[in-house]
Order: structure tokens, then sequence, then C-alpha cells
């Protein structure tokens, strides 16, 4: 389903998180809507135009335009390197570009937006942009605006979240299990229940979309290769290792409590060749030695 | 110097990752960088004495123009006794509405702009910030915080190919919505994060805490695995000695 989420137009809402980065997929959405021949605009906020456009061979940069709000977003350098009008206007631009021909808007970052315009201003922004008030009839499907939008779930409160929420056709929340990640998509269609899935995938380093099968869910102990195993006797003030002579006569020593053959002899034969002990007693001048048993007086 | 144009995030939870301020300051003056201190936590003294354990005079570095300090604790009274139409890199101390940060962002530009002067340039310029988290206490909006972080990454980093340095605490389980929107706006803009961590047991003589760190940038698809190490750490008076979880030696 991952593969079929750019056949439909509307807004599209990348959720991520610090964890699981969603720039990696806005991408490969990028690449996969130029690779159609598509127009593909980029607002960028976050990032800068190279940072956006490495990775990407030269045939996709080449369909590529990049709006370019991260070096001076907020007119604060002089001479000014702003695009006029700040961000607002910026938004509102991309609706006028994009009149002939379908066309994919990607919008790094919906979190930045959200952060320096107000909410409802964006929402109605978002909504002219992805042609939303004309009925889906109306326009062909080759004619339809395609707007993804990368949010950082984190900043942002439920009411905000919300907003966009229910303004966006389609929901990729990114998520993710031991190094593998995933995303779980919700589609809204009108006159239609909404569908969810979820999709195990991961990027390719030329950003292209591999789509895999969930891994198991037993957790299997993964020795790390980049952490070198430390040997803790290494700095011990005593000495943990035996020499060969050592270990030689570990291993021939009888242990007191083993009842082996030879000790089962020696006990069935008792008195051949053990001498038996003796004790040998000096008394004190205090010594009391009688020699009557002390329990003599008792009645038992 | 293989590390350029990064943005690493110092971020401490239950601790004081205040530790690894001091090392990469020794580490960038060491490294022959222009550096600039914003130091809004502690007083001039106070790092010119750790740095000099550490092998680096803070004082002969300021002189000879390889570092600027901005002495927080020092110059934001200046803002209060200094003629109105002069912007002060703190001049939103004196805000009713602590507006933006732009005012800062212009002292560091001016700091650490490349100067095509006769005598021998320094490497890449540096920003290191001590830290970001006393702005919210200061009546900064996490939004402005995060606007001059930005800004900063958008010219130290990304057109002067320099690095940038910030410190901020994590306020962990107490709800500070302000400090927890910074924390993840940072955290998403940042190349590489520190994470000093207190253990989860509590305070301990011979281990200090921990350190996590975890790379997000540039857009490698690896695998989390890959891409996050754990160290525990020990500070002893000139140095810090890391190792292994469990393999310190004074639990062997």
């Amino acid at each position: 389903m991952l593969e079929s989420l750019l056949a439909v137009g509307g807004l599209m809402l990348l959720r991520d998180s610090v964890e699981w980065e969603g720039r990696s997929l806005l991408k490969a959405l990028v690449k996969k809507s130029a690779l159609r021949g598509e127009q593909v605009h980029v607002l960028g906020c976050e990032v800068s135009e190279e940072e956006f456009r490495e990775g990407f061979d030269s045939n996709i940069n080449s369909r590529l335009v990049y709006h370019d709000l991260f070096r001076d977003p907020l007119s604060w350098s002089k001479p000014g390197k702003a695009l006029p009008g700040g961000p607002l206007e910026a938004l509102r631009a991309l609706d006028k570009r994009t009149v002939s021909g379908p066309a994919t808007i990607a919008l790094d970052s919906l979190s930045w937006l959200l952060h320096h315009l107000p909410c409802p201003t964006l929402c109605q922004t978002l909504h002219a942009l992805s042609r939303q008030d004309s009925c889906p009839g109306d326009t062909p499907p080759g004619e339809q605006v395609r707007v993804l939008g990368l949010l950082h779930e984190e900043l942002h409160g439920p009411g905000p979240l919300g907003a966009l929420s229910s303004l966006a056709q389609t929901e990729v929340t990114l998520s993710g299990m031991m190094g593998q990640a995933s995303a779980q998509i919700l589609c809204r269609r009108p006159r239609q229940r909404p569908t969810h899935q979820t999709q195990w995938f991961s990027i390719l380093p030329d950003f292209s979309l591999e789509l895999q099968a969930e891994p198991p869910l037993e957790s299997q102990p993964r020795s790390d290769p980049h952490t070198p195993s430390v040997d803790p006797t290494t700095h011990l003030t005593f000495n943990l290792h035996l020499s060969k002579k050592e270990r030689e006569a570990k291993d021939s020593l009888t242990l007191p409590f083993q009842f082996s053959s030879e000790k089962q002899q020696a006990l069935l034969r008792p008195g051949l060749g053990q001498a038996t002990s003796h004790i040998f007693y000096e008394p004190d001048a205090y010594d009391d030695l009688d020699q009557e048993d002390p329990d003599d007086d008792l009645d038992v | 110097m293989s590390v350029q144009g990064k943005l690493t995030l110092l971020c401490d939870a239950k601790t004081d990752g205040s530790f690894l301020v001091h090392h990469f300051l020794s580490f960038y003056l060491k490294a022959n960088c222009k550096v600039c201190l914003v130091a809004l936590i502690q007083s001039f003294s106070h790092y010119n004495i750790v740095g000099q354990k550490l092998g680096v005079s803070l004082t002969a570095a300021r002189e000879r123009g390889q570092l600027v300090v901005l002495e927080g604790l020092k110059s934001g009274v200046d803002v209060f006794f200094r003629p109105r139409e002069e912007p002060h890199p703190l001049q939103f101390l004196r805000e009713a509405n602590a507006g933006d940060l732009q005012p800062l962002y212009a002292f560091v530009r001016d700091a650490l702009q490349p100067v095509d002067s006769g005598e021998a340039a320094w490497r890449c310029p540096v920003l290191l910030v001590d830290d970001l988290s006393v702005l919210l206490s200061l009546g900064v909006g996490p939004v402005a915080v995060l606007d001059f972080v930005h800004y900063c990454r958008a010219t130290v980093c990304q057109e002067w190919k320099g690095n940038v340095v910030c410190l901020v605490h994590d306020s962990g389980d107490t709800e500070d919505e302000e400090s927890d929107v910074l924390l993840n706006g940072l955290s998403h803009q940042s190349h590489l994060i520190l994470r000093a961590e207190g253990l989860a047991t509590g305070f301990c003589k011979d281990v200090h805490g921990q350190l996590r760190i975890l790379w997000r940038r540039p857009l490698q698809p690896t695998t989390h695995r890959d891409r996050s190490l754990t160290y525990q750490y020990k500070i002893q008076d000139k140095s810090v000695s890391f190792f292994a979880k469990g393999m310190s030696p004074a639990v062997l």
C-alpha cells in the first residue's frame, strides 16, 4: 500500500519522531513523483537545499524546484536573502505555481510552519493548496495535486495535530522495532471507511523504497560487532589465571566429599593401614578431672 | 578535522553534563578553531580554571583573538545601564514580552565572521552555547530559541562549514512542555546527540553516569542499532574515563 500512496491526491501527513525520522521517506516519495514525470516543489524550512538534494541523481534534481526558507526565513540577515513575504506568502505562492499538470508539493516541514503561522491560517492555506474545495470528480486524476507534509509529532499539542489530521487524506506514522522501520498508514477516502495498514520498509541509499516483511517477534541476542569485547580480567589487582602445573594439580585433586570407588573401599576396610589418631592432654592446675559420668543421676 | 558543518546537541538528564561543554571547548581551542562561547551559566574564570586543567588557557586564547566570550552573568546587568539605542545581545532581558533572539544571533555572526586578513586564519568557526535551557527560564519562548539555533545552523554550519555545540537540559518526568518542545525540536535539527544520564539506581562514587551517543544525520539509511552507542563514565580531575556498561574497574 505504501507504493500506491502517491496515486491519491490531497494532503498526506508523514508523522515522525526523534527516534524514527521521516525525511528519508519524504525524499523517497519525492523521488517516486519525479520519476513519474511530475513537477515537484519543495518548500524547505529545516534543511538547506544542498542537504535536501543530496542522494538524488541529476535526473531527479532537474525536476525538483526548491523554495528556500532555510537560509533566512525571518529576514534577520542584511542584505536579506529571504523569500519575499515570509513563510505564508511562500506557501501561497506554491498554489499558483502548480496550476497546470499533476504536481507534488513537499513541505519540509509542517512543524516549522505550524510554529511560525497561526494554526487556522495554515490549515486554510493547506486546504486550498491540496485542491480540496473542488470535488474529487471534477479534477481528472492526472491533474491532481499531492501535498506531502513532514510533521514532528512530539513538538505539537493534540489541538494542532488533530486539526491537521482531519485535513489529511492519508496519514503515515513512522515507528519501528529492533532497527526496522515501519509505517502505519491510515487512508481516508470520501464515502468509504478509513483503512489501516502497517508496512515494514527500508530506504536504500539512493532513496528508493524497499518493502519488507514483518520481522520475527522473538528478539535474538545479537553480539554487537562494533563494541570490542572487553576482557574483565585485565585490570585486576589479583591473579585469576592458572599456570599449566597448577591446572594439572587442580584436575588431579580428589575432592573430600566426592564418593569415588577408592573412598568406598577405604571405608569398607576400617583400620587397615590407617593410624588411629591420638589426643595428648596436659591438665591445668584448675582442671577438675572427674571420671564419673555426669549423666548418672538422671532418671531417664 | 573531518567533522564540519554539524550541530552537536549535548543533553543531560538527572546529572550535570557541563563536563561535555568543557571538553568541547578545550578540544576546539586545541584544534586551532575560532570559538565563540555564549556562557550564560558560569563566569569566564570558571571556564578558565577548568580549561587550565584540560590544558588550554582561555585568557591567552581570548587575547590572541581565537576566543570570543559572551559572559551572560556579567553583561546581563549591562543591558539595563546602556543607552537603549545600542542593541545588546541579551536585549530580550529588557523587553516586556521577550521577543526573538536576533541580537544574540547578530553577536554570534559578528564574532565568527571569517575575516580576510593577512594573518594566519583559524580553522573552522565553532559556536558553543552553555546553555539553552536557561533562556526558557529567562522568558524566551521555545520557538524563539529554536529559531536562534536555526539561524546559527544556517550561518555557522551551512555557510561557513563550522560547528555548533549546544547544551540543553532534559526536564525528565516533570511535565515541562516548553522544555520538551525545545529538546525535541533541537534533537530533530541535530546531527549528533550526546546524552549524559545519571544511573537509574542513583548516585555512585565510581560510575558518575552513562553517555548515550546517537547519530541522526546525514541520512545514510542504516539500522537504528548502528546509530547509537552507550558508555558509562567517571569524571576525574583532569579527564574523563569511559568504559563499556558494567565494566568499571571499581565493580570488577
